[in-house]
């Protein structure tokens, strides 16, 4: 099983690497990033914090887009080819399939992350001219930005299995969007003085993916480090999420047919 | 020991958009294949044979009835270790190359590193595409592409092997590779259950062929009995007869055709090749070019099957027609 998973991941991150769009978007990324250089030497005094905030906010939207972008072909696009005909006729078990695809889009996010990360810290280092233990709390943030990936493409998989590419892309982008404002939204049910409307922004705060806690750019920018509580918690409570969001998917996967 | 069977197999789809109704597409179907034949699926587009395939190979699952491959229940994925699949049209990764493709479904049988590059290279080998390993397959032409879905249904060495269509995209070269790799898969004992609408293929390669229709068993049997269920007519080809001749032989034959110098006339079934034909193309002088026996084809048995069900469905749709002023 667990080879059959492997293969499952390394082929999807082979052929992840091998879209030209992830090219574009991290060429993107670290021009972005480059550019952040330019800000920072004409910004007096907030120099580090405009570099660390534009860095870390064009990992997080590039990683975004290649997470929704390959992450909504993942199935799709195998049923489109009929190339789910072949694996599937071969003893391979639908959840190995959907844990695979899975597994291997967060590789590729993985490391793409970590070339972006290499090129923060490049841009970091040339307006600092040197590294210190401070400059380690941006990986804090990036760590985040990863756990916001995994709920990302766990969504993207999941819309993936039951609908069209073009609506599996808004429907993970509004849930993304709508998931960075959970708290404002439970906030506004509470003010609202209505009853009704508090329990449905409640249960809205519980149900859907929030991303308001993942949200910690700003602080790293600042030197403020993340508190262990916040950083077990976001951690506990993105592998709880993913394992209900591969968990649906692959509930949808066993019924569908080829 | 049977390869597969399928007992009372019925599949059907769901359609339309609000008010979903069921449609058949598979009614009932069994069938026993056993180990070492060569079985064909034969039907016109339609008929329910991919249905069959995708049922047995865990692709779709049937409304009603059992399918089972090797003894096991087709769902159990166990049963897939023995078995190699080439899809109708198949389609693979763009962005792989043939011997990358080949490599992840033999990592997907679970065979070793020392013995997948091995199997990898013999196949490509055997399928003509050794040259071509190192090449994406987006730039495959569409035979190529057939030849790769054969090597990738072998890689596990299995011992059933479902072919959708094996020849389709084929030119007659390949063609001709596919049914003598056919043919040596039989001898080397493994069952092949194939799909075709080609006639003359399954003619050649084929033990025994079931006929479906609109989702429904029409015919099956061993080709040998088939094709030899009796002769029609003979077939009796005469160069340069003279036209006396031709007219003496009129009241014989059932049909007569010039082509050229020939003429070809078939006898009729009751007049069977007696001496009175013999006498009357010595007495004209004919040339006698050849005489065959005309037995049945499995193209007219194919008909023979398919064309009365088309026969009865339209008689039953005029029949609808004229009783509904009635009903109205």
């Amino acid at each position: 099983m667990i080879q059959r998973i492997r293969t499952i991941a390394f082929h999807t991150f082979k052929e992840s690497v091998r879209e030209k769009v992830l090219y574009n978007l991290i060429v993107f990324a670290l021009l972005l990033i480059g550019s952040a250089v330019l800000f920072a030497s004409i910004s007096l005094g907030i120099g580090r914090l405009m570099l660390v905030n534009l860095g870390l906010s064009s990992i997080a939207i590039f990683g975004l887009l290649m997470a929704i972008f390959i992450g909504i072909g993942l199935v799709s696009k195998e049923i489109d080819r009929r190339t789910i005909h072949n694996i599937l006729s071969k003893p391979v078990r639908r959840f190995e399939f959907i844990i695979g695809k899975y597994l291997g889009l967060m590789l590729t996010l993985l490391v793409n992350t970590s070339i972006m990360t290499g090129g923060f810290y490049m841009a970091l280092y040339y307006v600092e001219r040197r590294l210190g233990g401070e400059d380690l709390l941006p990986l804090e943030a990036i760590y985040f930005i990863l756990l916001q990936f995994a709920i990302v493409v766990g969504l993207a998989l999941l819309f993936s299995c039951i609908s069209t590419p073009i609506l599996s892309a808004f429907f993970t982008f509004c849930l993304y969007v709508i998931g960075n404002f959970l708290g404002d939204i439970r906030w506004l049910g509470q003010e609202s003085g209505s009853r009704i409307f508090e329990k449905v922004t409640v249960l809205l705060y519980y149900v859907l993916p929030n991303f308001s806690d993942f949200q910690v750019i700003s602080q790293s920018a600042h030197g403020i480090s993340v508190p262990p509580f916040l950083l077990t918690s976001g951690t506990l409570y993105a592998l709880l999420y993913v394992t209900i969001l591969i968990s649906a998917a692959i509930l949808v996967f066993e019924k569908r047919e080829f | 020991m049977l390869a597969i069977e399928t007992v009372d197999l019925t599949k059907d789809y769901r359609v339309g958009f609000w008010r979903k109704r069921p449609r058949r597409v598979l009614d009932r179907l069994s069938l026993e294949v056993e180990v070492g034949e060569v079985f064909g699926l034969l039907g016109p587009n339609g008929a329910g044979k991919t249905t069959t395939l995708k049922i047995l190979l865990g692709l779709v699952f049937p409304t009603a009835g059992t399918a089972r491959l090797l003894e096991r229940d087709a769902r159990d994925i166990s049963a897939h270790r023995n078995v190699g699949y080439l899809p109708e049209n198949p389609s693979f990764y763009d962005h792989l190359t043939a011997q990358e493709f080949m490599t992840y479904a033999a990592s997907l049988f679970g065979l070793s590193d020392k013995a997948r590059p091995r199997q990898v290279g013999r196949l490509l080998e055997q399928v003509g595409l050794a040259e071509s390993k190192n090449l994406p397959l987006r730039k495959f032409s569409k035979g190529m592409i057939q030849r790769l879905g054969i090597a990738q249904a072998l890689i596990n060495d299995p011992a059933v092997i479902f072919l959708d269509e094996p020849m389709s995209g084929l030119d007659p070269v390949g063609r001709r590779e596919i049914r003598n790799l056919i043919l040596r898969l039989k001898e080397n004992g493994k069952t092949i259950f194939f799909s075709t609408h080609i006639l003359s293929d399954a003619e050649t390669l084929c033990d025994r062929v079931a006929i479906l229709d609109h989702g429904r068993l029409r015919g099956c049997g061993e080709l040998r009995e088939i094709l030899e269920v009796g002769v029609f007519s003979t077939e009796i080809v005469l160069e340069k007869p003279s036209r006396d001749a031709v007219v003496a032989l009129g009241p014989f034959t059932s049909s007569i055709v010039r082509t050229g110098d020939r003429v070809r006339l078939e006898l009729r079934a009751e007049s069977d090749l007696n001496n009175e034909v013999l006498a009357q193309v010595v007495r004209w002088n004919a040339k006698l070019i050849s005489l065959n026996p005309v037995r049945m084809s499995l193209e007219d048995y194919f008909m023979e099957r398919v064309g009365e069900d088309d026969t009865s469905l339209s008689r039953k749709s005029a029949k609808v027609r004229t009783e509904s002023p009635k009903s109205e």
